[in-house]
């Protein structure tokens, strides 16, 4: 104690500082940073969890570039991605663009489009798991029947499946890009509108020459967001397609999906692994190429 | 009904307005309207899901969306089984825990490097940042590992310890600490307050809208977390709602109608949450979303 108040200011900051870290650099240091190198070198290993963990050098990586269900799931994993993320960035911004010119009911609109956000993918992958199913049970096969429209397959098809699961993932993102899409057209200056009505430009031209590029710091956000979202696909693909994770013939099987298996269905953890860090560098390549494209020029 | 009223009385203003200022074009309310539409459209599979919960089975296939005679049987049926009252348990237990784990950390980490000066700060703001580049699929490996060794698999520390800290919610922390004049903590430290006091009982009362931003984004995250906790359990009474509804749907003799009352059952509580802090929470998710 005595040692402490012989301390000078600045160094008592020090002592205070690490003292407030210490817990939380434990914790970064076993908790996240051991476990990344971790899963760095046991990509180079061959490992079944219960044998010996034995060197295989570049093996668990040759294999996944060999293996063919690997680059179908690479596919579907962009698929999902390049669907979903135009999509959802589309319709959340029209509806957003129209809902900030809405007065009368706003709070009340705003709540139906983001409560979907609000509930767990889960539950929700069941529920639309229900909708796809065939007559007598789906409730929209029993709509296009009641309407006389032939049955469409969704969850058995292999072209459509993917689509299908889609859907409620987009369903379920759009409440929050909506309201960060409203917080930026709110944050733009209402003069630069007046200005462009004194003016006499169109609605068109107002839309592309002022909103979208005083909107691009929400647009950078939004698709960042979305497209690492759609490349970590999991809980709705599982849970819609639970009996054959990721079918039907690996047709709407993520990237994330295989690496469960590998690791927890198969046991072959080195070549989990090794999946797990392609994933990193898809993640990582994916955003620092849109942060490149959309950047400020 | 309450959808009626709000529209009565919408549109009594709408009339007033029309009365006082420019007319309310038909354009308008074609906008209006769509919106409407399409917000309704929104809400349709939570409103089904709802509506099957309260079915009778014979009812369950009709594209009626309000039950001919509404039951709370499956209700009744679920929670008689008994697991669904663990799961509920669990995911109320974890996420709570996890929540005020986040909000005591992130904000103390947070404000550590933005208050103070110390040698290494610099080093710890990068490392804590990198590892927002890290996605958790990667380290679900190396943790089932750590947990295997550690004796954590199927317990409720094995399911928290990854989401005890969150690099997102130091930064939005860090972020809101920002706008804490120095000079408030100058006279709190003249007045001989030590660090820690400073910070719980100065700081952190000023940042309070932040805090509840976080509470909310860590609660929901772990409510509906599912890859994490559907690997490091193993038995059934272990299992959070998302993972208990998982196997609880795969089961082969389950009727849709108990399905979606599970659902519903890991849904109403967010769900009810939201309606009523609904401004408050849609703000914390902007001030969340734009600033971490």
């Amino acid at each position: 104690m005595r040692l402490y108040r012989n301390l000078s200011i600045r160094q008592k900051q020090i002592v205070w500082a690490w003292t407030f870290l210490s817990l939380p650099v434990l914790f970064y240091v076993v908790i996240r940073f051991y476990p990344t190198g971790n899963a760095i070198v046991i990509s180079f290993q061959d490992w079944n969890l219960l044998g010996d963990r034995t060197w295989a050098g570049l093996e668990n990586y040759r294999k996944l570039v060999a293996d063919p269900v690997f680059w179908k799931v690479f596919g579907n994993t962009f698929q999902y991605l390049l669907i979903g993320t135009p999509i959802s960035l589309v319709i959340s911004f029209v509806i957003a663009y129209h809902l900030d010119r809405v007065r009368f009911a706003h709070g009340f609109m705003r709540m139906l489009y983001f409560l979907p956000f609000m509930t767990s993918a889960v539950a929700m992958a069941w529920v639309w798991r229900w909708f796809y199913q065939p007559v007598p049970i789906g409730l929209f096969n029993n709509f296009l029947a009641s309407m006389g429209i032939p049955q469409v397959k969704f969850l058995a098809s292999t072209t459509n499946a993917l689509p299908a699961i889609l859907a409620p993932a987009v369903w379920a993102g759009l409440g929050f890009q909506i309201i960060i899409f409203m917080a930026g057209l709110r944050a733009i200056p209402p003069s630069y509108y007046e200005a462009a009505r004194i003016d006499g430009v169109s609605w068109w031209t107002v839309l592309w020459e002022i909103t979208i590029p005083l909107l691009k710091p929400t647009i950078v956000f939004i698709v960042v967001f979305s497209s690492i979202g759609f490349l970590r696909i999991f809980d709705t693909v599982f849970n819609m397609t639970s009996t054959n994770p990721g079918g039907p013939l690996n047709s709407t099987k993520p990237l994330v999906l295989m690496i469960y298996q590998t690791a927890f269905t198969s046991f072959d953890m080195g070549y989990a692994a090794a999946q797990t860090v392609v994933l990193f560098l898809v993640l990582l390549v994916v955003s620092l190429l849109q942060l490149w494209i959309l950047r400020d020029k | 009904m309450a959808v009626a009223e709000e529209i009565r009385a919408s549109s009594e203003t709408l009339l007033d307005r029309k009365a006082t200022r420019r007319p309310a074009n038909l354009g308008q309310i074609i906008r209006w309207t769509i919106l409407f539409l399409g917000g309704i459209l929104m809400v349709m599979p939570i409103a089904f899901m709802i509506s099957t919960s309260l079915k009778w089975p014979h009812e369950v296939y009709n594209l009626n969306l309000i039950p001919e005679e509404p039951t709370l049987d499956n209700y009744r049926y679920v929670l008689e089984d008994g697991r669904f009252y663990w799961w509920f348990l669990n995911s109320l237990i974890i996420a709570t825990i996890t929540t005020l784990s986040n909000v005591f950390f992130d904000s103390l980490i947070g404000y550590t490097l933005c208050k103070f000066r110390f040698p290494g700060r610099y080093i710890v703001f990068i490392a804590i940042l990198s590892t927002l580049m890290i996605p958790t699929e990667m380290l679900v490996i190396p943790w089932y590992l750590m947990s295997q060794q550690f004796g954590w698999l199927d317990t409720y520390w094995g399911i928290m310890f990854p989401g005890l800290m969150t690099a997102f919610g130091t930064f939005l922390m860090k972020q809101f600490f920002e706008t804490v004049p120095d000079d408030f903590i100058e006279a709190a430290r003249i007045d001989g307050l030590n660090e820690f006091q400073i910070w719980w009982t100065v700081a952190m009362p000023l940042v309070r809208p932040a805090l509840a931003a976080l509470a909310i984004f860590v609660f929901l995250g772990n409510w509906t977390a599912f890859i994490w906790p559907l690997i490091v359990t193993n038995s059934t009474e272990h299992y959070t709602l998302p993972v208990g509804l998982s196997s609880f749907g795969d089961e082969a003799d389950v009727a849709w109608e108990l399905i979606m009352t599970g659902a519903a059952i890991s849904t109403l509580p967010t769900l009810i949450v939201f309606l009523i802090f609904q401004r408050f929470i849609i703000r914390g998710v902007v001030m969340a979303g734009l600033k971490g």
